[in-house]
C-alpha cells in the first residue's frame, strides 16, 4: 500500500474542514479539561481546614458584590416598571403588572443578571488573582510544600460562589420588586394593594425554586470557567507572563456569560 | 559512604526544539551540602525543578534512593516530596499574605500543630534571619533582599530533610550572604539534612559544599569535590570559576566546616617566572568565643575587617584569598622570607593602628574577664620550596604562625 501525500491543490481543499476538526476537538479537550478541572475540585470542598477559607471567600464573591447587584437589581426593576405599565395599559391590564414583573425577575433576569453581575465583579477578580500566582510560581510553591492548589485555591471560590449566588439573586429578585413598585405605584398611580397582591398570587415555590436552581448552575459555570483560566493562565499560546493573565481575564468574562446565557436556555428547557 | 540519594540518568529536557538538559547523569548523596553551578540559562533551576517533580523529563530516568520516581504511586511520591522544601529563584511569595502568613503557611494547611505551635516556630525563622521587625508587612514592602530571606525562612520552618535552593543568597549584602550560608552549613551539620543549592557565590560555596557540580551547556562537565574541581581543565573553569574567585572583594567568608583552600595550584606560579614565592597565613583565634560573646553579626564585621586590613597591605604584591573561617593566605610572587617580614611588620603596625572591626588594640591593662575579653591575631610566613605543593606551603606557614596583635573585646550582655 502507499500513502499519497496530498498536493498543494488538495490541502487547499481540505483545509476548511481540517481547521474545523482541529477546532472542534480543540473544545472537546477544553470541555473535557474543564470538567475534570470541576470534578477534582469540587470534591475538595469537604476536606478539612476548608471552612475559614469558604467563608473568606463568601466575603469576597458575595458580601462585595451584595451593593452593585441590589444597585443592578433596583433599576432593572423600575425600568421594568415603566416599560411594562405602558405595554400592559395598551391592553387594560396594569392591574397585572406586579406579576409582570415578579415572575420576569424570579424566572429569568434576576439569576441571569445577578450571574453576570459577579461575573464581572468577582470572577474577572478570580481570574486575575490565580493567574498571577500562577506567573508569579506561587502555585508551584505550594505544590513545593505539599499544600494541594486545587483545594486551596480553587475549592474555596466554587463553594463561595454556590453559597453567594443564590443569595444575591435572592436579594436582586427582592430589590427588583421594589423597583417595580417604585415606578409602577409611587410614580405612575397603580394601586400598591393590587401590586402586591399580584405578586403574591403569582408567583408559586416552582417559580423561586427553578430561580435558585438557575442561579447554582450559572455559580458552577462562572466559578469554574474563571478559576481554570487562571489556573492555566501559563499554557495559552497566544501571550506570555502579565498578557496571558490579562487575556484569561477577557476569554473568562466572555466565555461566562455566553454560557450563562446557553445554560439558561438549556435550563429553562428542563424546567418549563 | 553517604547512601545514595538522587540519581539522574540521561535525563534529556526539552522544551519544543530547544534542548535545555542534554542526557544529564548525576548522582546526589545523602546528608551532604551539593552546588549546582553554571552560567546564567544552563539550565540549572530545570534540574532542580525535576528533583521535586515540578517538571518531567523528556527522556531518561531519576531515582529516588535507587527507585525510579516514575513508577511510585501518588502515595509514594507524596511521601517522597514530604521531606522536601523548595526555594524559588524568585521567591513565590504569597502577595496577598503578610510575612508572618507566608512563613505560616506550610504549617497550617500540612500539620497539624496548634496556633501557639505554629507561632513559636514561626517567630523562631523570623528571628534567625533578622525578620521579626517585618513579620506584619507584605512582601511587596520589603526589599529584594529580605523577600529572599522570607522565602528562605519559609523553606527551613517545616525543618525537611532535603532542601533545594534556587541561588538563596543572589541580591544578599555580604554580611547577610554569610549568614545564609553559614545557616546552611550549621543546619545541615546540625540536623544532617541534604541541600541542594545553585549558587554563583564562588569561592563561598566551596567552604560549605561536600560536592560541586557544574552544568555547561546543559550537560554536566563535572561531579566531585573542590580538590578535584581544581585539577578539571575545561574552558568552563577558566572563563566563570577562577575569574570569580579571583575577586578580591569576596573576602567574607563562612562557616566552613571544611579547612579548604581557596587557592589553586596554578596561583603559585613556577618560581623561575615569579622567583621566591612566600606564603603567609593570617589567623583569627578564639572565633568561638567572638562568636559566642559577640553574635554572628559582629564576628563577620571582625572578620571581615582583618580580611580588609590584610588585602589593603598585600593587594598590590600578591593574592590573597580566605581559606578557613578564620584564616586568610596571601601568595607573595618575587618576595623572599626577609622582604615577606618586613612587609609583615608593616602589617603588624597598620593592623595595631587602624584596630580590628573597631576594637583596639589590647595594651596589657588587665582586664574585666566577666565583661572584656582577648581575641588574638597569628602570622606566620614561609618560603615556598621548588616544585612543592601549596598544602604543604600553607601547613608549613600554620606551624610558624606567632602572635602579632592582641584586642580587646566587650562582651555583649
Amino acid at each position: 500500500m502507499t500513502t499519497m501525500r496530498p498536493s498543494g491543490e488538495n490541502i487547499n481543499q481540505v483545509w476548511p474542514f481540517a481547521h474545523v476538526g482541529t477546532k472542534v476537538t480543540d473544545w472537546v479537550n477544553e470541555f473535557g479539561a474543564v470538567a475534570i478541572f470541576l470534578f477534582k475540585s469540587f470534591f475538595k470542598v469537604f476536606r478539612a481546614k476548608q471552612m475559614s477559607s469558604i467563608v473568606q471567600q463568601v466575603y469576597y464573591v458575595g458580601a462585595r458584590s451584595a451593593p452593585v447587584v441590589m444597585l443592578v437589581g433596583l433599576f432593572t426593576g423600575m425600568v421594568l416598571g415603566i416599560q411594562l405599565y405602558h405595554t400592559l395599559v395598551k391592553f387594560g391590564s396594569a392591574g397585572v403588572l406586579g406579576s409582570a414583573i415578579a415572575l420576569s425577575l424570579i424566572r429569568e433576569l434576576g439569576p441571569v443578571l445577578t450571574a453576570i453581575m459577579i461575573t464581572a465583579r468577582a470572577g474577572s477578580s478570580m481570574t486575575t488573582e490565580i493567574g498571577i500566582q500562577r506567573i508569579s510560581e506561587q502555585i508551584d510553591a505550594l505544590y513545593t510544600m505539599r499544600i494541594d492548589s486545587l483545594q486551596y485555591l480553587v475549592t474555596p471560590r466554587i463553594a463561595a460562589s454556590i453559597i453567594s449566588f443564590p443569595l444575591l439573586t435572592a436579594f436582586f429578585d427582592i430589590i427588583g420588586i421594589i423597583g417595580g413598585y417604585l415606578t409602577g405605584v409611587v410614580l405612575l398611580g397603580l394601586d400598591a394593594g393590587t401590586y402586591f397582591y399580584r405578586v403574591r398570587t403569582s408567583v408559586e415555590m416552582a417559580d423561586i425554586t427553578g430561580g435558585f436552581v438557575k442561579s447554582v448552575v450559572f455559580a458552577i459555570i462562572v466559578s469554574t470557567i474563571c478559576c481554570f483560566q487562571g489556573y492555566f493562565t501559563h499554557m495559552r499560546k497566544d501571550g506570555h507572563g502579565a498578557k496571558s493573565v490579562g487575556l484569561s481575564t477577557t476569554s473568562a468574562v466572555v466565555l461566562s456569560c455566553v454560557l450563562i446565557l446557553i445554560s439558561d436556555f438549556v435550563v429553562t428547557c428542563f424546567l418549563l | 559512604m553517604e547512601e545514595l540519594l538522587i540519581e539522574f540518568k540521561n535525563v534529556t529536557k526539552r522544551f519544543g526544539e530547544r534542548t535545555v538538559l542534554d542526557n544529564v547523569d548525576l548522582r546526589i548523596r545523602d546528608g551532604q551540602v551539593t552546588t549546582i553551578i553554571g552560567k546564567s540559562g544552563t539550565g540549572k533551576s530545570v534540574l532542580l525543578k525535576h528533583i521535586i517533580g515540578l517538571l518531567s523529563p523528556t527522556e531518561g530516568t531519576i531515582l529516588f534512593r535507587g527507585r525510579p520516581i516514575h513508577e511510585m504511586n501518588q502515595n509514594e511520591f507524596d511521601a517522597v516530596r514530604d521531606q522536601f522544601s523548595y526555594c524559588f529563584q524568585n521567591n513565590a511569595l504569597f502577595d496577598s499574605l503578610t510575612i508572618f502568613h507566608n512563613i505560616a503557611l506550610p504549617l497550617q494547611q500540612t500539620t497539624k500543630m496548634g496556633k501557639k505551635e505554629i507561632e513559636k516556630r514561626v517567630l523562631e525563622k523570623l528571628e534567625q534571619l533578622e525578620l521579626d521587625e517585618v513579620s506584619e508587612k507584605y512582601p511587596s514592602e520589603l526589599s529584594g533582599g529580605m523577600q529572599k530571606r522570607v522565602a528562605l525562612a519559609r523553606a527551613l520552618v517545616t525543618d525537611p530533610k532535603i532542601v533545594l535552593f534556587d541561588e538563596p543568597t543572589t541580591g544578599q549584602d555580604p554580611i547577610r550572604k554569610n549568614a545564609i550560608l553559614r545557616m546552611i552549613a550549621q543546619n545541615q551539620k546540625r540536623f544532617g539534612f541534604t541541600t541542594i543549592m545553585i549558587s554563583h557565590d564562588i569561592p563561598d560555596v566551596f567552604f560549605i559544599s561536600n560536592r560541586i557540580l557544574i552544568l555547561y551547556d546543559g550537560k554536566v562537565i563535572f561531579q566531585g569535590n573542590y580538590h578535584e574541581l581544581d585539577k578539571l581543565e575545561h574552558p568552563m573553569v577558566d572563563e566563570y570559576i577562577r575569574s570569580l574567585k579571583d575577586f578580591e572583594d569576596e573576602f567574607f567568608g563562612s562557616d566552613l566546616e571544611r579547612d579548604r583552600p581557596g587557592f589553586s595550584e596554578k596561583d603559585l606560579k613556577p618560581s623561575e617566572k615569579a622567583g621566591n614565592v612566600t606564603v603567609a597565613i593570617f589567623t583569627l583565634d578564639n572565633l568561638d568565643e567572638l562568636l559566642e560573646k559577640l553574635g554572628q553579626r559582629r564576628t563577620d564585621e571582625i572578620v571581615k575587617s582583618l580580611g580588609e586590613c590584610v588585602n589593603r597591605h598585600f593587594g598590590d604584591v600578591g593574592i590573597s584569598n580566605r581559606v578557613a573561617r578564620n584564616q586568610f593566605a596571601t601568595v607573595l610572587n618575587y618576595t623572599d622570607t626577609a622582604k615577606a617580614e618586613n612587609m609583615l611588620e608593616g602589617f603588624t603596625r597598620e593592623l595595631r593602628e587602624h584596630g580590628l572591626g573597631g576594637a583596639s588594640v589590647d595594651t596589657g591593662g588587665g582586664i574585666d574577664s566577666e565583661k572584656s575579653f582577648c581575641i588574638m591575631v597569628r602570622a606566620g610566613l614561609v618560603e615556598r620550596n621548588p616544585g612543592e605543593g601549596f598544602q604543604v606551603t600553607t601547613d608549613k606557614a600554620r606551624s610558624r604562625q606567632k602572635e602579632i596583635a592582641r584586642f580587646l573585646f566587650c562582651a555583649i550582655p
